[in-house]
């Protein structure tokens, strides 16, 4: 018996390769890294940064949580049946147990990776205190003299039950930046009488950084701050099953009237677009430039390793025709990969495999060498973008906000997008995302995990990359005859001037293909008890005018490449048949709502939305509204105290 | 100075925060590991992927190392449970892998190349069940029956058995091929 095993011991032994000197070494240092990383955290005063640095409502419930150890043993709990249950099969068993968050082995770019390592790592030994503590005091200033004029505020009468909105004041300051994450909002819209203000303006927005961020945060057991949460963007991350447009039109809007689920004696008017998807096999061929943040910052296993994965599903998407290249920023920029042909996946691979995080964002020319790239790229009839994938360090060549816009608007004249990733949290510049992917007419998208990634950019993909109308812009003008007051859920950030909407120099959000938008508007009918505000003493009476019309709809975009814009009009009227699926709509906006501390919900809270979300679920092939009620019930979990 | 120190008391150190043991075992067991790693999955890249996580994971893992076992049969079942892990971890990703389409089934198929340059013995291994193939790396690592039965956790007949079967498969195998 032994021979023959003997014979085999020698074959294996001459079969067995020596291990690759660089691997060797690579695997050693990260053994050796990791081995201190866990030394040094059982230093039990070392803060673990890589959560969120919150900002003061969120400060101020974590630390109630943390004193009121039963509501955080709670939630504690939550959060870890949560995170088993919406990851479920990719178990992995070299999961440290507890401690810090390691760095993590960087993958095969295929793999499913350590989603419930991820999801759970930062919640073990997460001090709460000390990040408040840190809390600048210059931050906390301003937020407290806001917060001294909402309750100065006088209140007027109301309806039993709902609270009143302070002054409604157009107060777009942001707060001052402390802490390195900065997220775009502003406070949300306020009411408007209609008698006053009849005329609403907005662009629409495709984004869905805030739901990504506000799902990250909430797994890593915190409550979202208020300004994380962008309300239009947690309503449009979920696909709809509105009326796909017939004919040559690119969108086309349906709006409805119903029941407000918070307020019985209010209405919601709500308007779905619904983009055209036109078949993948016409959509012209793509030019991708992938712009790589290579920063030191981004050396963690939810980062770069991360955007490698991220890449290689999409670029199982792209079609032979298609083109991509590779330019990364910190150090020294520098083009890693030359255009080359999607359907070469392996220099492809090889070439993001190859980047490695290290040195200093400085990368003087890297925005500028991407778009260059592009350029060269081009042809006649293509699409090009670029693609910015960046843990918030902006630091592409041009450090003046107003000039890196200016620069990028220009491009996007000349016919080059721009969609910007972010990944990982601790310095994401939610702020410079936002109005980086706006002036290059581009999205934004948040990618924590790698079904993110799954959805951006395999599933919707081509939304994401093929845009079918530019500055699409919004104007609602309600009737004062039979609306006394509205007001807007969302779109805080995407506000436009009255005059703005005919003007076709504005620039506006963008419509890929097969994208759903929503907009929802809060109306209280003439009449109705609801009504938060007196009529005036001395204001003419409103004319009875055109009957039931609650108001008119009116839409401008422009197909891509085009100057000027089209216009779709239509009347909001309270016999508008009832559309499909605008339930979980109300639901998400609800939510979001109850996050942001909306002060029109009334009583109607958590477990309301919760029903709501759940009756509403529909079909949802991909998961995406049963994560969204897992999120709701996590964070009615962490806000009971 | 410290080559002399024997695995356990190295693995001790480092257990207690002994960064410089900890350095010179890792160092030391590299090598092995990697050797088992690749008899365990029988190509290099999966091999290299499997060692780093293994190296990523160590630190922990080494922390609650008692000092009862032989450090090699300690490491080997961190190696071979590290293993059936990235198994599992596999066997999830290609069912949910199904819907993804032409760029998976491509990529398979680039790996179904690489395995057959590689050697006929590694290639046959990949032939064998996931039993078979881990038990007859352990013996072929140079581990007796007993110190494999005790890494893998199944009795030491268990182990003869499966290693005289794995045997009879291989030599079938080559049978096969020789006719061709």
């Amino acid at each position: 018996m032994t021979d023959d095993l003997d014979d085999l011991r020698a074959a294996m032994r001459a079969a067995t390769p020596d291990a690759d000197a660089a691997t060797r070494a690579a695997h050693l240092a990260l053994a050796q890294k990791n081995f201190e990383m866990l030394q040094e955290s059982r230093d039990p005063t070392r803060p673990i940064s890589d959560g969120s640095k919150t900002g003061l409502w969120t400060g101020v419930k974590t630390m109630l949580n943390t004193f009121t150890s039963r509501a955080a043993l709670t939630a504690t709990t939550a959060i870890v049946a949560v995170a088993f249950v919406a990851l479920t099969p990719m178990r992995d068993v070299l999961i440290p147990t507890q401690g810090p968050q390691f760095e993590r082995a960087p993958a095969v770019p295929s793999q499913e990776r350590d989603r419930v390592a991820d999801a759970m790592a930062p919640i073990a030994g997460e001090p709460r205190a000390e990040i408040l503590f840190a809390e600048d005091e210059a931050d906390v200033a301003p937020a407290a003299s806001r917060l001294s004029k909402t309750l100065a505020a006088p209140a007027p009468s109301a309806a039993e039950g709902y609270a009143i909105a302070p002054v409604p004041q157009p107060d777009v300051a942001l707060r001052p930046e402390a802490d390195t994450e900065a997220f775009a909002n502003a406070d949300s819209n306020p009411l408007q009488i209609t008698e006053e203000s009849p005329v609403s303006t907005f662009s629409i927005d495709v984004d869905t950084v805030s739901y990504s961020v506000l799902r990250n945060s909430l797994m890593q057991g915190y409550l979202p701050t208020a300004e994380m949460v962008r309300i239009e963007e947690l309503v449009n991350y979920f696909p709809y099953d509105y009326a796909a447009p017939d004919g040559n039109v690119p969108f086309q809007p349906t709006v409805s009237v119903s029941q407000t689920p918070w307020n019985p004696d209010t209405q919601l008017v709500h308007i779905g677009i619904q983009g055209a998807l036109p078949d993948v096999a016409d959509r012209p061929p793509l030019n991708l430039v992938f712009l790589i943040d290579t920063s030191g910052s981004m050396d963690q296993a939810n980062k770069l390793p991360l955007l490698k994965q991220s890449f290689a599903l999409m670029l199982g998407q792209l079609r032979d025709e298609d083109q991509v290249a590779i330019v990364t920023y910190a150090g020294s920029a520098g083009q890693v990969l030359e255009p080359t042909a999607a359907s070469d996946r392996q220099t492809i691979m090889a070439a993001l495999n190859r980047l490695d995080a290290g040195g200093s964002t400085a990368g003087q020319a890297g925005l500028q060498q991407a778009y260059a790239t592009a350029a060269a790229m081009a042809a006649e009839g293509e699409v090009s973008r670029v693609i910015l994938a960046t843990d918030g360090d902006f630091n592409v060549g041009l450090s003046d906000p107003s000039a890196l816009k200016d620069f990028i608007a220009d491009k996007r004249d000349s016919g080059t997008y721009l969609s910007v990733l972010g990944f990982g949290r601790g310095n994401l510049d939610d702020a410079t995302m936002q109005a980086l992917a706006q002036n290059g007419n581009g999205q934004a998208a948040y990618i924590d995990t790698l079904a993110e990634a799954q959805k951006v950019l395999v599933d919707q993909l081509t939304g994401a990359l093929f845009p079918i109308a530019n500055d699409v812009k919004i104007q609602v003008e309600f009737n004062p005859a039979t609306v006394a007051e509205y007001r807007l859920i969302g779109y805080e950030t995407r506000a436009l001037r009255r005059e703005d909407f005919n003007n076709d120099k504005v620039d506006a959000g963008d419509i890929g293909a097969g994208h759903a938008v929503t907009a929802l508007y809060e109306i209280t009918p003439v009449g109705s008890p609801a009504q938060l505000s007196d009529p005036l003493r001395y204001g003419a009476a409103p004319e009875a005018g055109s009957g039931d019309e609650l108001g008119f709809l009116r839409l401008r975009y422009k197909t891509p490449g085009s100057d000027t814009s089209n216009l779709i009009e239509t009347a909001i009227t309270t016999d508008l048949p009832a559309q499909a699926d605008t339930g979980f709509a109300m639901a998400i906006a609800g939510f979001g709502q109850l996050l942001r501390g909306g002060t029109y919900l009334g009583n109607w809270g958590y477990d309301a939305a919760i029903d709501l979300a759940t009756a509403n679920k529909g079909v949802d092939a991909y998961g995406y509204r049963t994560e969204a009620i897992q999120l709701m019930r996590l964070a009615q979990s962490l806000s009971a105290q | 100075m410290r080559m002399d120190v024997s695995d356990e008391d190295l693995a001790v150190a480092a257990a207690r925060g002994d960064r410089a043991a900890f350095s010179v075992l890792v160092e030391r067991s590299y090598d092995r590991m990697f050797g088992l790693a690749f008899r365990l999955t029988g190509s290099r890249a999966e091999a290299e992927d499997l060692t780093q996580d293994i190296c990523a994971a160590l630190p922990a893992k080494i922390a609650r190392f008692g000092g009862k076992a032989r450090f090699t049969t300690w490491l080997y079942r961190v190696v071979v449970n590290a293993a059936h892990d990235r198994r599992r971890r596999f066997a999830s990703h290609a069912r949910a892998a199904d819907g993804w389409g032409t760029w998976e089934i491509a990529r398979r198929e680039a790996d179904a190349e690489t395995a057959e340059q590689v050697d006929w013995l590694v290639h046959a291994m990949r032939g064998l069940s996931d039993d078979l193939r881990d038990t007859l790396a352990l013996v072929l690592d140079d581990m007796t029956h007993a110190q494999a039965a005790e890494i893998l956790n199944i009795s030491e007949g268990t182990v003869s058995w499966r290693i005289s079967e794995a045997k009879k498969r291989l030599k079938a195998t080559r049978m096969k091929e020789d006719q061709a």
